[in-house]
């Protein structure tokens, strides 16, 4: 396999984690609240996910048992961040600790156990195709994170859903006088939000490497949160960055097997760096950013 | 005939404060009904009640005979009651057509083709496709008010709707609402401005500490007896500035242009202006059309790169690179706009809030605070300035904003500056804490100071002001003689049509 083949055939899987829960964090910032404990959420969802998937051979009921644990600890989330008008940042960095904890209790049994991946679905015709042909053979979640990215592009800027999560996050007491539900609405979006995260992070630990390790989230939640403010709340800018950090990590990979002279922690470093600088330059647009940041992001709101 | 809209005994109280207690109203079909009142006499509560965003705790709200249970402002619009809100509850990063879409079913370009329709019937003409924050605050308005009659209402509730507007916009707003009641929809009018109370309403109900103190047809009695319903006193009366020696220019402004890179601000272009000892100046306009940049290139909040230094003078001398503290040392003194935030800290005490533009006047040494001379300091400002607190110690945030201005007010003029700013002296404050703040401003100035007022009171520029300037979409206009021009003339400079 050439390294453009690698690169190719690789990337789509290795930006999959961080664009799933990405796109979840999407929707919980542009309804105004911040949420910090993705990165716990998406280590609770790997965990509980392989053990899942581990116990019963079925990755599907791994999936949904991540995604349900996931909403369980955005829940938590919640009732702090809304129900108590906690602050969100506190609140969301706390939650983020208990689900590592909870992720490495839960995998302790498993440590270093392995799973089969799922085999890849190639798209007839596209799959066999010289060169881009990797591209289009993928696994399932693959292509329905890249639908999901879609879909939510779609629902943001085309629908009345859509209009009514913006206002939520833009202007919170415009948007209940006019009468909308504003916890109600913000609650759906954390538990849509920690739904994504439990099974980016099930993805993690089942698909893409699936073997269980503690820890082996390793920041990707993080990157998660970043490319949702790097990417100004848009979400294609979102599907570039979460791309972007993908394919520079496999290069990174192939500069160690390559036997480049540097330390590998500094190779494993640059797609993380080579991201958010990327990102920080398109946010440092001043009047972009003023003109997509949500107004009321991060702010308790109450009736 | 069954009255549209009947509250008998209604209350609402916020912890131990009883914003509304025992309200009787009655509101008619087709007829357009002042709620009159200071600020903080319970009016928005009122409204609230009725639009659903709050539910009262004691009383009954009959719709068109009928007992109504109003817990959300879904249920009130459901039965045919729209608001028009003070301040907008409008997105700003939606389209109009979008802001429309939110509530009213309907496709967009159904929507869109209803607000042409009902724009041109009733002079509310605005572009569906336009982005909010791009339009003008009086362009704001009918969208709130189209968004409302798109929903068909029977009765329509404006929340001191002409406070944004310039005098010609005012008068097309009376021209739409006597429409929309020759229509049979009846108008609720919150308002604290007398005149327009009288032209334009049939029954005007006045509160005063949450109670109904009258019910009456407003133009029966002139605009000083309804003030002394609505403050319960007779109105204090009003200064004028008697004509004085003028010193020389002690501020100046020439051709001073800002680029601002915030979209949703404004740039400023060749703003020149002067103010001598002895004269107020006026700034006239309608808040967002440069007000605040204005404002902060004056105080010093944003300076200037050290070449154009020149632009801004104070006693002569060129400042314009310097910034907010090393102005201060120059004799100049600034009340912002905003009391809670910038004009104070709301929770620190009153005394570190002196503090912190007065540590000149011996309230530090060496480096530590003085607390001794804090507190007398303080205390000189409460008792000379009237401000009603506890003491020194109070919490800024704990005054009521009248009290709150009076303090800030004070601190600065205990500094005895040469030149003072002061950005919208009035805003939030009753009528008996505004007027004293203007004779105070009126005797500085007969003592020798130069001050510049910026303000969307008219009324009040024309009180206390020897000249004014308007400012419109970032430019200013000529110096106009308060003697000698007309509310019309700067009305017509504040909607950019005189040329």
């Amino acid at each position: 396999m050439t390294i453009l083949a690698f690169i190719l055939a690789g990337t789509l899987a290795a930006a999959t984690p961080m664009l799933l829960a990405a796109l979840g964090e999407l929707i919980v910032e542009r309804s105004g609240v911040l949420n910090l404990g993705i990165e716990g959420m998406m280590a609770l969802g790997a965990a509980i996910g392989f053990v899942v998937t581990y116990q019963t051979q079925n990755p599907y009921l791994g999936f949904a048992a991540a995604a349900l644990g996931g909403i369980a600890l955005s829940m938590v989330f919640a009732t702090l961040a809304l129900a108590l008008t906690a602050n969100q940042v506190a609140a969301g960095l706390a939650i983020g600790v208990l689900g590592q904890g909870m992720s490495s209790l839960l995998g302790k049994p498993l440590e270093s156990q392995t799973l089969n991946a799922p085999d890849k679905l190639g798209i007839p015709g596209l799959a066999d195709l010289p060169v881009i042909g990797p591209l289009f053979d993928q696994d399932i979640v693959v292509y329905l994170t890249l639908a999901l990215a879609v879909a939510i592009w779609a629902v943001l800027n085309h629908s009345k859903l859509g209009l009514i999560i913006r206002a939520v996050g833009e202007n919170p007491s415009a948007a209940r006088a006019v009468g909308f539900p504003v916890l109600r609405i913000r609650l759906a979006a954390i538990a849509f939000g920690g739904a994504l995260a439990g099974m980016a992070g099930a993805y993690a630990s089942t698909i893409y490497t699936p073997l269980w390790a503690d820890g082996m989230i390793a920041g990707r939640g993080w990157i998660a949160v970043a490319l949702v403010v790097f990417g100004t709340w848009q979400t294609g800018r979102i599907v570039f960055g979460a791309l972007l950090f993908g394919a520079l990590s496999l290069g990174g990979l192939i500069g160690q097997a390559a036997g480049v002279g540097l330390p590998s922690q500094f190779l494993a470093s640059i797609p993380y760096i080579v991201t958010i600088l990327m990102l920080a330059v398109i946010s440092s647009n001043r009047r972009r950013m003023r003109l997509n940041t949500i107004a009321s992001l991060g702010q308790p709101f109450s009736n | 005939m069954t009255p549209l809209l009947q509250l008998s005994g209604v209350s609402k109280r916020y912890g131990g404060v009883h914003a509304n207690s025992g309200i009787d109203l009655t509101v008619d079909a087709g007829s357009i009904h002042a709620i009159l009142g200071e600020n903080g006499a319970g009016k928005s509560t009122l409204m609230k009640l009725i639009y659903g965003v709050e539910v009262p705790d004691e009383g009954q709200i009959l719709w068109k005979g009928q007992p109504a249970h109003l817990s959300s402002p879904s249920d009130a619009r459901r039965l045919g009651i729209g608001m028009v809100f003070q301040h907008f509850s409008l997105f700003e990063t939606l389209t109009v057509v979008q802001n429309m879409a939110l509530i009213v079913p309907g496709s967009k370009a159904d929507l869109s083709a209803r607000i042409r329709e009902l724009g041109e019937a009733f002079g509310l003409s605005v572009d569906p496709r336009a982005m909010v924050h791009s339009l003008s605050v009086g362009e704001r308005q009918r969208v709130e008010i189209l968004r409302c009659l798109l929903l068909n209402p029977s009765l329509l509730i404006l929340d001191e709707p002409t406070s944004v507007l310039p005098p010609q916009s005012v008068a097309l707003l009376f021209d739409t609402l006597r429409a929309l009641k020759d229509k049979g929809i009846a108008i609720l009018f919150i308002s604290h401005k007398l005149e327009e109370i009288r032209d334009l309403c049939d029954t005007a109900t006045i509160l005063r500490q949450g109670k109904v103190t009258a019910q009456l047809d407003p133009r029966e009695g002139s605009a000083r007896d309804l003030a002394t319903l609505m403050i319960g006193r007779p109105m204090p009366p009003a200064v004028h500035p008697t004509p004085h020696g003028l010193g020389d220019q002690r501020l100046e402004l020439t051709g001073l242009d800002y680029a601002n890179d915030d979209p949703f601000g404004v740039s400023l272009k060749d703003i020149s202006l002067y103010v001598r000892g002895g004269e107020i100046l006026g700034i006239a306009g309608i808040s967002g059309n440069g007000q605040q940049e204005l404002a902060a290139l004056i105080s010093g909040e944003i300076t200037l790169p050290a070449s154009r230094r020149d632009v801004v003078r104070l006693m002569g001398q060129p400042v314009g690179d310097l910034g907010a503290a090393k102005r201060r040392t120059r004799r100049f003194a600034f009340v912002p706009e905003d009391r809670l935030g910038r004009g104070a800290v709301p929770d620190m005490s009153l005394a570190d809030n002196a503090l912190l533009t007065s540590h000149s006047r011996g309230l530090v040494q060496k480096g530590f605070i003085r607390r001794q001379a804090e507190r007398a300091f303080t205390a000189d400002v409460i008792a000379r300035f009237d401000v009603r607190t506890p003491g020194p110690q109070a919490e800024a945030g704990a005054l009521s904003g009248g009290n709150l201005q009076k303090f800030i007010m004070g601190r600065e003029m205990m500094l005895e500056p040469e030149v003072l700013l002061v950005a919208q002296p009035t805003w939030g404050v009753d009528i008996g804490a505004a007027s004293d703040i203007r004779q105070r401003l009126v005797a500085m100035r007969n003592e020798g100071a130069a001050i510049l007022v910026i303000s969307e009171e008219i009324d009040e520029l024309f009180e206390i002001c020897d000249r004014l300037q308007v400012l419109h979409k970032g430019r200013l206009s000529p110096s106009l003689d308060v003697a000698t021009t007309t509310v019309d003339e700067v009305g017509t400079w504040m909607i950019g049509a005189a040329t």
